[in-house]
């Protein structure tokens, strides 16, 4: 187990359903969802979308409009007339709307890409010869395996691994957060990432990244949707699109002869209008924008997804594991209680556990400090001659010798065992102290000096405030959690029990966890995973979403297939909501475009053939006022509707988590109920506006 | 028999057929139930096959294929020298080359259109070549059913049966036994089963001689029924007292026409493992096919609008244009309804002459595409087509990949369903558009205007669902309706069936998700509701302008829509 950065923040207690809200930082600084600036750009960069032919030909159904809108275009030059050409305007803008809506959701990324460009300054590296003498070149000019120095000022070059020194370095420019964060060689924070400054020291990097493929050239890239591709699901949404649109077309082709026969004649602009008003328009020129605006989403909660398929997975994710420490309980566990045993006092134990922990940096060692300093005032030591033993792996002990005596802390059998070697003889009632503190979900930590065992130190883990409400959520979902720990059963028993995740996976190590994932998948379902060191990297690899945190090693960030620049392990459930909210937003507009087309019918279907057949006004249910009034009405609802719907699309349909039937009953009625109303309503709106604008 | 009674009998028998049929024919295709495995055995000799030796699903419709395509051959030159085969016994002459392809392709499709009037234009050999695809036409729907059912049930599988088997099981194990016992109730009731040629019978008043044809009746009728088949002896059909002598028999082919695709539900639930989901089709199917016989029935007991505009405003018993007086306006109705919506398309009355928002009733359960319940087998797939249709699209308002049965429905299934859907419709519009277009096309209905039109349509729109209930009114006994239709029928069987295997094949090749609290069920009142609006919307989409045009239009044009 890796143990979690100083730097990482409280974590956020907000749901994905108030994205907008919550602290835009790094990548997402600035701009609202619509801003004016983004706006207007987005709304000239629709104009020049009309004649991208192969961008539009990528979406069958804006595809058919724009032929359509050619089509009525023609028509309207040979014989033009009002309704002619306000057919053809209003086809044009149907267009120019789908384009604008894509616009708009690739805005802010670009906005927020061209920022971070001005941010990556064109600096001077300091790079080192073999022979250890220094040479400046331009950033851009440092390649893989070199490396390079950097001192209190300089802007690191490029991604790299710290190989000497420890520095402060300050990363708002990836994350948004000001505080300088520690970097050092060796272990799991020695990761350092272009462009980002150190404060102070010195630090020797090698470089592990090739120009042009650092990791803010990436996030430049990410949020600016440039290498953007359509995911399984956006694919097999087209396809059923493209099947609705294929549908529509011998139902509208073959009404012309079927008119004829009638004796009626059908004009092939009409014929345009009901083409383009069944075919699923809605859905059809926002799909791009929802997709973009998801990955924006995430963004905005400082997540980079290194692809929308990463998104996607995230909401079908079934199993989430997540790591205690950080996710679960608030960092690091506290010393709470000396526990004496075996005729020994409270403050003979407080001493010598202070001892052992004198040298130990860990924030479990400096709270044992602390506590015997508050409960017994014992501070300033004099040693004498000492030395002392850093905490192993494999001895599972920390401590010190001192002249006359060794004192050690640790896991229980260890300290046992070091005890029994030394011929002493563990008090009888230590094991069952031992398992009443573990029992309690809290880490017990045996202290002895020599031979003679004095106690246990209660180290207490602090469960997060809130964190069980999430966990109820999750469930309600369908989604099991998985606590993985490096504590023992009994004491990761308890802390699930506390919590209230579904399983624990107590004394994990890498390979059992990668066993966890492997066995999870097995039985068909997806995982997703936090994860930062690099013993992390196989498991973040084999997980379905793996989330890495920024503070984390590069071999777990390329092992990621998300990036957390926060380095906040509880935003997994985040991004698992933010996955289902993308293909609840495409399923239920999708369902509301279709929807809408039965109004559409009732609108045209008579207007079409009332001259030949004046009985099929008994149709007209919404009492349109001429039949071309009617088609122009339900062409101005098609296009105004698309526009109508950015704001959703963008910001996603609402999503609260509960069980999989209440969200479809809630949304089957919204967007198919709803969608079956609305047009009704809309299209006589419109249509009394226009006998109104008649009048004048 | 009033209304209520017959429906009670019917739900009862139904119900049994569910319970009974339904897990025993699971038992027969799982190879569980094999007591005829003696009877099996040459078969698969012949074929140099077995029940182990399965299939990949392009090799199972490669089998299919080829299967048909040498049953319409073989029908077809049955057809064309019938004159010189034996079991002639009128010296019926060759079927003419359009007629004979028309007809093959129909009782191979399951579709049964009739173009021609049995009596007189087919000797007994040519009926019992026909008779004999109409045990295999079923056989292989119901196999093209399992392929489907199998890719849902397996796991990570590369194979989905072996056609040959699932044939021969069906024709043995379900379609004789059954029809065999129903042909002796038919024999029982007074149907005519014989080979001594037709009647003569004097009139000693007038002395005039009357020809009454007879021939292998009954037994056919068993089948014509329960293999959802629909084409009779007789030209008149279920309205024939030799094919449908009683109220007995009436009821009988009801029960009979329902029955397996009803009990196929069941057989469904048995092999993907829950009955609830095989019970939510069936929920689907009962409230579609209830919708239709209420309002259809409701429709028939109108009085008829030209009969009143005739100066005939009283008209008790409802519209009795073309009715039997024996089964009279509901019952019409009602066998009209389970006729149109199993695929069947036998009659007991002249739909033709059904008020047009009773036609209506009957055109556009069909148009839903026959999936209530549909065919012998093609009911099972071509409802499960929508409901792949409906999760998907309910699957992603919950926020996950859709699944059905633990299956992912992602780009390839929408593919396949989106084409197993989109055939019908398209096939029946243009092909529609084609006839009112071209002079041969135009001369055929008997009406002119909307009731011409609907003519043309439900022609259509009965070949390309294989169900081949004929409107009437309409001259199809012609080379072009008769080359035009084959085309409809072939498209309309074939084109839904190989997409339907493929489909097969790839969800038998995925792994299978375990189901949880995140996953949206199939088995509830809320997913019937989502698979039923599918299947409305669909059609109502796709074929509102047409009706529009037809039947819609002609009702107004009485007077008021409703009532």
């Amino acid at each position: 187990m890796t143990t979690m950065p100083a730097a990482a923040p409280e974590p956020a207690e907000s749901s994905a359903a108030d994205s907008g809200g919550s602290r835009p930082r790094g990548v997402a600084q600035a701009r609202g969802l619509f801003d004016r600036e983004i706006l207007k750009q987005a709304a000239l960069d629709a104009l020049r979308k009309f004649v991208d032919l192969r961008a539009q030909a990528k979406n069958p159904v804006m595809f058919v409009v724009l032929i359509g809108t050619v089509v009525v275009l023609v028509e309207a030059a040979l014989h033009p007339g009002v309704f002619t050409w306000s057919i053809t305007i209003w086809l044009a803008l149907t267009v120019w709307f789908a384009n604008f809506a894509e616009a708009v959701a690739e805005g802010r990324g670009k906005a927020q890409a061209d920022t971070l460009r001005k941010m990556r300054t064109t600096t001077e590296a300091r790079r080192l010869r073999e022979d250890g003498t220094e040479e400046r070149v331009p950033a851009s000019a440092v390649a893989k395996g070199d490396l390079v120095v950097c001192e209190a000022g300089d802007t690191i070059p490029s991604d790299g691994e710290i190989v000497e020194g420890v520095a402060s370095v300050d990363e708002s420019a990836i994350t948004g957060e000001s505080a300088p964060v520690i970097r050092e060689s060796g272990g799991d924070r020695s990761a350092v990432t272009g462009g980002t400054r150190v404060l102070s020291d010195r630090i020797v990097v090698r470089i592990t990244a090739e120009p042009g493929q650092t990791f803010m050239d990436r996030m430049i890239a990410l949020v600016e949707g440039a290498e953007r591709q359509k995911t399984p699901n956006e694919i097999a949404l087209t396809i059923l699109l493209a099947v609705l649109t294929i549908v529509f077309l011998p139902v509208v082709v073959t009404l012309d002869p079927y008119g004829i026969f009638a004796g009626a004649s059908v004009s092939v602009v009409v014929l345009v209008a009901l083409l383009v008003c069944l075919i699923p328009t809605t859905i059809g020129a926002l799909l791009s924008a929802i997709g973009i605006a998801g990955m924006d989403r995430l963004v905005q909660r400082n997540v980079l997804a290194m692809s929308g398929r990463a998104v996607e997975a995230a909401g079908d994710v079934q199993t989430l594991l997540l790591d205690k420490t950080g996710t679960i309980t608030i960092g690091n566990r506290m010393a709470s209680r000396f526990i004496p045993v075996g005729g020994h006092d409270e403050a003979e134990l407080a001493d010598a556990a202070q001892l052992a922990s004198l040298a130990d940096e860990t924030p479990e060692g400096r709270s044992i400090v602390v506590l015997a300093k508050e409960r017994f005032d014992l501070r300033e030591r004099d040693l004498g001659e000492h030395a002392f033993v850093p905490f192993s792996a494999s001895t599972r002990m920390s401590g010190v010798d001192l002249a006359d005596r060794q004192v050690r802390k640790g896991a229980a059998e260890a300290v046992k065992r070091w005890v029994t070697e030394q011929d002493g003889t563990p008090p009888p009632e230590l094991d069952q102290v031992v398992e009443e503190v573990a029992r309690a979900g809290s880490t017990p930590l045996v202290v002895a000096v020599g031979p003679e065992v004095l106690g246990v130190i209660e180290l207490k883990d602090v469960v997060k405030r809130g964190i069980r409400e999430r966990f109820e959520d999750l469930r309600r979902m369908g989604i099991r959690t998985v606590m993985i720990t490096g504590d023992n059963p009994l004491t990761a028993a308890a802390i699930a029990e506390e919590a209230g995740v579904d399983d624990f996976l107590a004394e994990a190590t890498p390979e059992r966890k990668l066993e966890l994932i492997r066995a999870e998948q097995a039985g068909g379902k997806l995982v997703a995973m936090t994860g930062d060191g690099t013993n992390d990297a196989p498991a973040l690899a084999q997980a379905d979403v793996g989330v890495a945190m920024n503070t984390g090693t590069t071999a777990a960030k390329e092992a990621g297939n998300m990036v957390d620049l926060d380095s906040n392990p509880t935003k997994l459930i985040d991004i698992v909501e933010i996955g289902k909210q993308l293909l609840i937003t495409r399923g239920a507009l999708t369902t509301f475009s279709i929807a809408n087309d039965v109004a559409k019918y009732f609108a045209i279907i008579p207007a079409l053939f009332v001259a030949t057949y004046p009985q099929l006004h008994a149709l007209n249910i919404m009492r349109l006022h001429g039949p071309k009034d009617a088609v122009l009405a339900a062409v101005i609802f098609n296009a105004l509707v698309i526009v109508a719907l950015i704001p959703l699309a963008l910001r996603g349909v609402r999503f609260r988590p509960s069980s999989a039937q209440a969200i479809l009953r809630r949304n089957v009625f919204i967007y198919a109920v709803g969608g079956i109303i609305t047009p009704f309503v809309f299209i006589k709106l419109i249509d009394l506006i226009l006998v109104a604008l008649h009048a004048y | 028999m009033d209304l209520f009674l017959t429906i009670v009998v019917l739900v009862a028998a139904l119900a049994v057929c569910w319970r009974f049929l339904g897990t025993y024919m699971a038992g027969v295709f799982e190879g569980r139930i094999t007591f005829l495995a003696w009877a099996e055995r040459p078969v698969y000799r012949l074929l140099r096959t077995s029940p182990e030796q399965e299939q990949t699903w392009q090799r199972y419709a490669g089998a299919l294929v080829v299967f048909s395509g040498l049953s319409i051959l073989f029908t077809y030159l049955v057809l064309r020298i019938q004159g010189s085969l034996p079991l002639n016994p009128e010296h019926l002459g060759a079927v003419s080359p359009a007629l004979a392809w028309n007809t093959a392709v129909s009782f191979v499709t399951n579709t049964n259109w009739q173009n021609y009037a049995g009596e007189r234009t087919l000797s007994y050999l040519s009926q019992m070549t026909l008779v004999v695809q109409q045990f295999l036409s079923p056989a292989v729907g119901i196999a093209v059913a399992l392929a489907l059912v199998r890719g849902l049930a397996r796991r990570e599988s590369k194979t989905v049966g072996n056609f040959w088997v699932d044939v021969t099981r069906a024709v043995l194990y379900v379609l004789l036994p059954i029809a065999f016992l129903a042909g002796i109730v038919f024999v029982a009731q007074g149907a005519v089963q014989t080979l001594a040629g037709p009647a003569h019978v004097r009139d000693s008043l007038t002395g005039f001689t009357q020809v009454i044809p007879r021939g292998p009746v009954a037994f056919m009728e068993a089948i014509k029924q329960l293999g959802t088949n629909g084409g009779g002896f007789y030209a008149a059909n279920g309205a024939m007292p030799y094919e449908n002598p009683t109220g007995l028999t009436n009821l009988l082919s009801i029960v009979l026409l329902l029955a397996i695709p009803v009990a196929l539900t069941a057989t469904f639930g048995d092999m993907v493992g829950s009955r609830r989901q095989g019970l939510a089709l069936l929920a689907a199917m009962a409230v579609l096919f209830g919708a239709w016989t209420g309002f259809t029935t409701w429709a028939e007991h109108q009085p008829n609008p030209a009969v009143a505009a005739a100066g005939l405003p009283h008209q008790p018993t409802g519209n009795m244009e073309g009715k039997e007086a024996r089964f009279g306006d509901t019952q019409s109705a009602l066998y009209g309804v389970a006729s149109t919506q199993t695929s069947t398309g036998s009659a007991d009355a002249a739909y033709d002459s059904f008020n047009p928002i009773g036609g209506f009733g009957l055109l556009s359960g069909m148009m839903l595409g026959e999936v209530s319940p549909g065919g012998v087998g093609s009911g099972l797939y071509t409802i499960l087509l929508f409901a792949i249709l409906a999760v998907f699209i309910a699957g992603l308002m919950v926020g996950r990949t859709p699944e059905y049965l633990g299956k992912k429905i992602q780009a390839r299934e929408i593919q396949l369903a989106g084409i197993g859907i989109l055939v019908m419709p398209i096939v029946v519009l243009v092909l529609t558009a084609i006839a009112v277009s071209v002079h041969a096309g135009r001369v055929a209905p008997l009406n002119g205007g909307p009731h011409g039109f609907s003519e043309i349509l439900y022609a259509f729109t009965s070949q390309a669902n294989n169900n081949g209930s004929a409107f009437g009114g309409i001259s199809s006994n012609t080379a072009f309706y008769n080359v035009l239709g084959g085309v409809a029928m072939l498209l309309g069987r074939f084109a839904i069936m190989v997409p339907v295997l493929a489909l097969g094949g790839v969800l038998a090749e995925k792994a299978t998700v375990p189901a949880g609290p995140g996953t949206f069920r199939t088995d509830t009142p809320l997913f019937v509701g989502l698979v039923i609006g599918s299947i409305l919307l669909i059609g109502a989409l796709t074929f509102f302008p047409a009706v529009s045009l037809g039947p819609i239009v002609e009702q107004l044009s009485h007077g008021r829509f409703f009532g």
